[in-house]
């Protein structure tokens, strides 16, 4: 079936806002805070807290008629002084919708008439505000442009420290939690940003708090400007879009870009960067992981080896996948994704040079109707993204590995791991029993062992 | 009731939850959050704007229109204008359940459709996309209808959806294109989209079929929307009692089925706030009275059979009514029976929806649970106090946005299913047509009652109340969950469900039971297990 190309059917990406709320989630002591109509926060709030299974407060300036008509101006600012009453946040982070940027508020100049009007009286917050309208890009966009709003506000100059900028791109908390643990081990005090790793995946509340507990606090993130290096995992993103671009740009921070360590080949670049930046090896803890997952893909290459897979999701979660399904010798057979960058394919290519001749097709802008329709055609094993593509699975029979965002089907979305050795190692385990778990259901046997 | 119940000093609750805000906001929210009194019935301010920065739980009028009240619908493709994050948010997360004929018929629940609106369709219009996006649809499932959903640049960049549907309609001939002005930033929340979508149901649907229908008793089922399937419940029920159901709004219908919808003898409304519109619409036009019922609880449904079979006036219906609940009833009382030990006594709180913090009491008085605080997220003051209060509600700005259409008397189609004398006896009887009595009169006294609960406000009332279930969103869900309070989620079920009819409220008692009795809750300590909290708030409760 060709299907109509104008409309999307069963949207591949989210909105740009989203990207900027979780962002901003990852800022310690920090309220979000949308500038446009109500429901796009209660919407977000919704879909965030279906995947991470936390709490997730939104604030908003909650526009009415004549708010879009005449200019929100006057509903952010009542916005801002309520949250600060409330919440008595060190940070606000503000992004717009589609709504605001429709009608062309200037928020930074409502800002600052803010801080002039209150700055006596109330409280003042630190305000970050991130562009964010959902008619251009996706929720990755908003990401990034909230990462990098929150660099510009408040990365300061100063003398250099023994500091390292660890831009993560959009992972799961217990990815965050594995960064954290490393530069711990490697002795490298850094600078992670956003880290939700516990105000999304944390615990019960013994006492009462406004917002939950966890995030980088705005302290070090000012510090930001006297690291040593950046690192930020992302194949796509463009140095005018990224925080490490504008720490190298403002501050002369050299910006090292990887792509998101997903398989042993990109692990190993992130921990010899590691090594390069420490001077010093690597802990044999991690030798051991990256041991134990070469000894895994030995036990294991049997079950996946030509195994055709239909990838989607972000370009970077793509990208990366791509890299490490070829290491294990799995076929991508398409490689697809809602973003839209203009590099996916390119970035394919440099890991891949003869990716058309192995059959790698790659789509960028893609709905899940289009990717319905290419996997009618190249009939894949299995199928690799967030939820959202079950229904696909369901009415194809074809099985879907759950991974990245958004994971609503399934329980523990959130402390699922994606990158480095530990991560690969999961993701590898997953993938071996997904396909045996086919083949035992397959079977007229009833094997018990495998 | 009340006096077997003690609840905390509710006047000093009420000084609780304002006195962290700044003078204005609480002057404002003081007028919302009531201490109830089912004798006098004290006004509840609702319906009023959400002040920005107070975090709301509130959705938007695209989410009423579009989310609620379409959404459910299995025929018609539902094509939301605009940049992408809309669609792809309302894209089955509200459970509705709906069941074709067979695999050929049409259902279009599991897609999202959207213009996905970029940049250049915000400076320079568009129209053209949406004409196109609507041929598209229609050159590949040939729907029977297309709806058209604004969403919030709509509005401002000028595209006229209703033109550009009026042109497609005419352009395909056989397809009915019609559009909905439902940007997010109308109305105070999603209210006003239920008001917009009923609007759009009742001008381009409701009355374009007037095939009449077999069945002796025809009657529609309005605000019902079949989330886990509680619209299948409630037709197994309809069925077994011989009752012929026209069309639901909008859980299972199709589109025949609501055009033809104006052909039935009686209105049952399930959810008040997001359909009464109709309910009064088609009365003045078709001149079907209408009735509010409720199948949430046992109890409530067995009393709307009832209430139908009176209305009807029939007496076999009547003793076929009887049978039906002669033969539901003792299975669910074998259950009651069962959990009953285990949660009588318990206290529940419910801050959900325009109708559901009002029903989902039933269920719980069965369970011999005391709701004590209850209010609605999006209704307005009837749903509180009762329809009486109708005149005296303030029209403010964001209502005269909501067109209110000018219904008359239909030239033809207009028939008085029943005669002012035969109304009038109904009435006497008890029956309350064309009314309903709100929340209010059923809860206790001294009871909370609070309109649009704040996420702030909610943290404050489980401190001081530490009920032993709170009942509302997703939202919600796992914030209260932090501080050891199950919480069930009355939009989604907790992904389980029915829970109306008999067989839902089985459902929905064994729910609550795994639930306040589950283990789990013993590892957390809540915040007031630390310290010794305001002595002059703690109570105890004892139910009768």
């Amino acid at each position: 079936m060709k299907h109509a190309k104008t409309a999307t059917q069963n949207a591949c990406k989210l909105c740009n806002p989203l990207g900027a709320c979780l962002a901003f989630r990852g800022i310690e002591n920090c309220v979000p805070f949308l500038h446009g109509s109500q429901g796009c926060a209660t919407y977000i709030r919704r879909y965030l807290i279906s995947h991470y299974k936390e709490p997730i407060d939104i604030a908003s300036s909650n526009f009415h008629e004549e708010s879009a008509v005449f200019g929100g101006s006057h509903n952010l600012q009542v916005g801002l002084k309520n949250v600060t009453a409330q919440y008595k946040p060190e940070v606000i982070g503000i992004a717009t919708t589609c709504l605001s940027e429709t009608i062309g508020d200037d928020v930074p100049m409502i800002l600052r008439e803010y801080t002039k009007t209150y700055r006596n009286g109330t409280p003042m917050p630190i305000m970050i505000h991130a562009s964010t309208p959902s008619y251009q890009g996706s929720h990755i966009d908003g990401f990034h442009a909230a990462v990098r709003a929150t660099v510009v506000t408040l990365a300061e100059k100063g003398e250099r420290q023994n500091l390292v900028n660890m831009f993560p791109n959009m992972v799961s908390p217990a990815d965050l939690r594995y960064l954290k643990e490393i530069f711990t081990d490697f002795r490298l005090p850094c600078m992670l940003l956003p880290d939700y790793s516990q105000t999304m995946d944390g615990g019960p509340w013994g006492e009462y708090h406004r917002i939950p507990p966890g995030g980088t606090p705005a302290s070090a993130i000012a510090n930001a400007g006297k690291a040593t290096a950046s690192i930020e995992f992302t194949s796509t993103l463009a140095a005018s879009k990224s925080a490490a671009g504008y720490l190298e740009e403002a501050f002369g921070v050299p910006r090292h870009q990887l792509s998101l360590p997903i398989g042993i080949k990109e692990s190993d670049k992130f921990f010899d960067l590691l090594e390069t930046l420490t001077e010093q090896p690597r802990p044999e803890k991690y030798e051991d992981e990256r041991r134990r997952l070469v000894d895994a893909y030995a036990d294991g290459h049997k079950y996946v080896f030509e195994k055709k897979v239909i990838l989607y999701g972000e370009e970077d979660l793509v990208v990366a996948m791509t890299a490490f399904l070829r290491e294990i010798g799995m076929m991508p057979v398409l490689c697809a994704s809602g973003g839209k960058s203009g590099q996916l394919k390119q970035r394919l290519i440099e890991l891949i040079p003869d990716l058309e001749e192995q059959g790698i097709k790659v789509r960028e802008g893609v709905d899940f109707m289009d990717i319905e329709d290419e996997a009618k055609i190249l009939k894949p094993d299995f199928l690799i993204g967030n939820s959202k593509g079950y229904t696909m699975s369901r009415k194809n029979n074809i099985p879907l590995l759950r991974i990245g965002f958004p994971i609503h089907d399934r329980f523990g979305g959130q402390r699922a791991h994606h990158i480095g050795y530990r991560g690969t190692q999961e993701l590898f385990d997953r993938i071996v029993n997904t396909v045996i778990e086919q083949r035992q259901n397959a079977s007229s046997i009833g094997y018990t062992y495998m | 009731m009340e006096a077997n119940t003690h609840f905390p000093d509710p006047s000093q609750v009420r000084e609780e939850l304002i006195q962290r805000y700044p003078t204005k906001v609480a002057k404002k929210r003081a007028k919302s959050i009531i201490v109830n009194d089912p004798q006098i019935i004290p006004e509840v301010q609702a319906n009023v704007r959400t002040v920005p920065g107070i975090i709301t739980q509130r959705g938007c009028s695209y989410a009423g229109c579009k989310g609620v009240v379409l959404g459910p619908t299995r025929d018609i493709v539902n094509i939301v204008h605009g940049p992408i994050g809309c669609s792809f948010y309302a894209w089955m997360t509200r459970r509705n359940q709906t069941r074709p004929e067979s695999l050929e018929d049409a259902n279009f629940i599991p897609y999202c459709f959207s213009t996905d609106m970029q940049e250049e369709n915000i400076v320079f219009g568009g129209e053209k996309k949406l004409k196109q996006a609507i041929q598209e649809a229609y050159d590949l499932f040939h729907p029977k209808s297309i709806a058209i959903f604004s969403t919030c640049p709509v509005g401002l960049i000028g595209d006229d959806v209703h033109a550009a549907s009026r042109e497609m309609k005419e352009k395909l001939g056989d397809c009915n294109v019609f559009g909905f002005s439902c940007e997010g930033y109308r109305g105070v929340s999603q209210s006003a989209g239920h008001h917009i979508a009923n609007n759009g149901v009742f001008k381009h649907m409701v009355g374009r079929d007037n095939t009449p229908s077999e069945g002796k008793f025809k009657l529609n089922l309005l605000g019902e929307y079949n989330i886990g399937g509680d619209a299948f419940e409630i037709e197994r029920i309809f069925e077994k009692a011989g009752l012929t159901l026209i069309s639901s709004f909008s859980g299972n219908s199709t589109v025949k089925q609501l055009e033809n919808s104006h052909m039935a003898d009686l209105n049952v409304i399930q959810c008040h706030r997001s359909i009464n519109y109709m309910g009064d619409m088609m009365e003045t036009k078709y001149g079907i009275p209408w009735m509010k019922v409720s199948f949430v609880g046992a109890e409530s449904s067995a009393k709307s059979l009832r209430k139908i079979a009176e209305y009807f006036g029939d007496e076999e219906l009547k003793a076929k009514v009887e049978a039906v609940i002669a033969e539901e009833m003792p299975k669910v009382k074998a259950i009651i029976d069962e959990i009953l030990p285990r949660t009588k006594g318990k206290t529940a709180m419910l801050f959900v929806g325009g109708s559901r913090a009002h029903h989902y009491q039933d269920l719980f008085t069965e369970l011999g649970m005391t709701t004590v605080a209850a209010g609605y997220e999006f209704a307005h003051r009837d749903d509180y106090e009762g329809r009486e209060v109708l005149p005296n509600i303030k029209i403010d700005a964001d209502s005269k946005n909501i067109e209110e259409l000018k219904v008359v008397a239909d030239p033809e189609l207009y028939n008085p299913r029943k005669t002012e004398a035969e109304l009038e006896a109904l009435k006497e009887k008890g029956l309350e047509i064309n009314g309903y009595e709100g929340m209010m009169k059923q809860m206790t006294k001294k009871s909370l009652v609070v309109d649009d609960l704040s996420h702030y406000e909610s943290e404050k009332l489980i401190e001081i109340y530490k009920p032993d279930i709170f009942c509302a969103g997703i939202k919600e869900k796992y914030v209260v969950q932090k501080m050891g309070v199950p919480l069930k989620q009355l939009h989604s079920y907790d992904y389980g469900g029915p829970y109306t009819g008999f067989e839902g409220a089985v459902n929905f008692y064994k729910d609550i039971d795994r639930m306040v009795n589950n283990p789990v809750w013993k590892l957390i300590k809540a915040p007031w297990e630390k310290a010794g909290n305001g002595a002059a708030l703690e109570a105890t409760y004892v139910t009768q």
